[in-house]
């Protein structure tokens, strides 16, 4: 009996801790969010944010989806020659890549990469005063680092899933048409039939809500990081984890927006 | 006992004055019933043991750390309730100097010298460089050293840059956390000249927090002893080494034996 009891409590220990979490990282981002709209603003913050979201990523960003889309003509083929259904090819590569795997694998890139960064540079940031330093010289911490770094990824990361797209649909039209033989014109008439603009922003929208997490999950875990190399540590790993978990939770949510019937 | 008698000493309203000053995370009582004055234009250095919450008390008069109960007057407004607005205001008054100096790694040298001028003042950044190479000429760094990251610095210049920054705007009170921690004794009695220095040349009112007494004796006009969340005695820091009072006794001569206990997990 104790120890069922003992597990009930540690279940409501666990909502109670999540639902904790939740509502810190509600508050934090809200308050990351009112700072865009209240003066002073940090132009230079913003753009070092920005370079380091969009400029740095985009070789990483580029060789996931030029591979991705080259992946997906090659497999498409090889399900779809069975039903005589190859020019259907054209149009399933652009779709992927456009509505899915263009936002969610530059998403994740990025988390890897930009997400981790973040929550570390805040993190040493944090256990070494300089946080504490910025509220000393009358600057606010959320409004000079959170919400800069808010913003960026909102706006730099549907950047980088147009350049994505452009390059998985490349990727797949190379492929289609050296390796397996399509007529390069016809190729690229059926990818422009089968998109539509709907497809295009869906993506764009997506990325647009993944960058958001993503600089909401390196500056939460960064900013509030305790205990030395060990805590910045611990920060960033849960950065990327919890930043690409969200990523594919919330792609599902906006597909289902977006799409469901 | 108490720092009242700074007050009387100096006849006028304390420009810092703290009272019922609590503060515990968990558990731990870390500040327990503090009360401190400092007068307008003195020096206070309070000194006390590893983890006895010196550090606590400069972070709750800043705002950093929030307080559980009692007062923090400064120039009469207590800071404790004001809102952001305003105790930003406050803030803006005071300069802080960092046990690590804490300077911005993202950023030149002068940059972190002139980062409360260019942020909150507007001035432009032609104008707070050459107003950084003037401060970083009074704690004796030339003005090459702006170009520098502050990772290329040695620990001894961290501290001036760190010393610069706090004195850039001009504060009319200070803050120094451990500002020799980790220096050579000569660097350190460096760092402290230029303290004193600066702080007389501003007519700042400073509290330093420390537990090297060669530092306190060099730094402050008045000292206070933090001890088990209470201000346990305060007088002239010249008056430490003999204070009377076995707390202060045991502690300015590093004696084993005495009312302090350390807390040791076997």
């Amino acid at each position: 009996m104790s120890a069922a009891l003992d597990g009930v409590a540690a279940v409501g220990r666990g909502a109670i801790g999540a639902c904790r979490t939740i509502g810190a990282l509600a508050l934090f981002g809200g308050a990351g969010l009112s700072h865009l709209l209240r003066p002073p603003f940090y132009g230079r913050m913003f753009l070092r944010a920005f370079v380091e979201f969009a400029y740095f990523s985009l070789p990483v960003v580029a060789l996931t989806a030029i591979f991705s889309g080259m992946v997906i003509a090659l497999q498409s083929f090889t399900g779809f020659a069975r039903f005589n259904a190859e020019s259907a090819i054209a149009g399933v590569v652009v779709l992927s890549v456009v509505r899915e795997l263009g936002p969610v694998l530059a998403g994740l890139m990025v988390a890897g990469r930009v997400g981790a960064a973040m929550a570390a540079e805040l993190g040493t940031m944090r256990v070494t005063d300089q946080i504490d330093a910025l509220d000393t010289l009358s600057t606010n911490p959320m409004k000079y680092l959170v919400a800069p770094r808010l913003l960026a990824g909102v706006i730099a990361l549907p950047l980088l899933v147009l350049v994505a797209d452009t390059l998985g649909v490349l990727g797949g039209f190379i492929v289609s048409t050296v390796k397996l033989g399509f007529n390069p014109a016809t190729y690229l008439i059926n990818t422009v039939n089968f998109m539509t603009m709907t497809d295009v922003l869906s993506g764009l929208a997506k990325a647009a809500v993944f960058g958001f997490l993503i600089a909401l999950m390196g500056c939460y875990h960064g900013y509030n990081s305790r205990g030395g190399a060990e805590g910045v540590g611990a920060a960033t790993t849960s950065a990327v984890v919890v930043a690409s978990i969200l990523i594919l939770a919330f792609d599902y949510v906006l597909t289902e927006l977006f799409f469901a019937r | 006992m108490m720092s009242h008698a700074l007050r009387a000493m100096n006849g006028a309203h304390p420009k810092i004055r703290i009272r019922g000053l609590r503060k515990s995370f968990g558990a731990k009582k870390v500040l327990d019933g503090v009360d401190l004055d400092v007068p307008a234009g003195s020096s206070m250095v309070v000194i006390g043991g590893s983890g006895s919450g010196k550090s606590v008390l400069i972070k709750c008069i800043l705002g950093l750390i929030e307080a559980d109960a009692g007062t923090i007057e400064i120039d009469g407004a207590d800071v404790l309730r004001m809102d952001r607005r305003a105790r930003d205001a406050v803030n803006a008054r005071i300069g802080m100097l960092f046990q690590n100096s804490a300077l911005f790694d993202s950023l030149p040298v002068w940059e972190n010298v002139a980062f409360g001028l260019l942020a909150q003042r507007r001035t432009s950044r032609a104008e707070a460089r050459a107003r950084a190479g003037e401060v970083l000429a009074q704690v004796g760094l030339d003005a090459s050293v702006g170009d520098l990251s502050p990772s290329e610095l040695s620990g001894g210049m961290q501290k001036r840059v760190g010393l610069a920054r706090a004195i850039a705007a001009q504060p009319e009170i200070m803050f120094f956390d451990e500002p020799t921690t980790g220096l050579d004794p000569i660097m350190g009695a460096v760092i402290d000249g230029l303290i004193v220095d600066c702080v007389k040349r501003l007519g700042s009112t400073a509290i330093a927090i420390t537990h090297d007494m060669a530092s306190a004796r060099r730094i402050g006009d008045a000292a206070a002893m933090l001890y088990e969340g209470r201000i346990v005695w305060s007088g002239p820091a010249g008056a430490l080494m003999e204070s009377g009072n076995p707390v202060v006794d045991q502690f300015t001569h590093g004696r084993r034996e005495g009312p302090i206990q350390m807390q040791l997990r076997r």
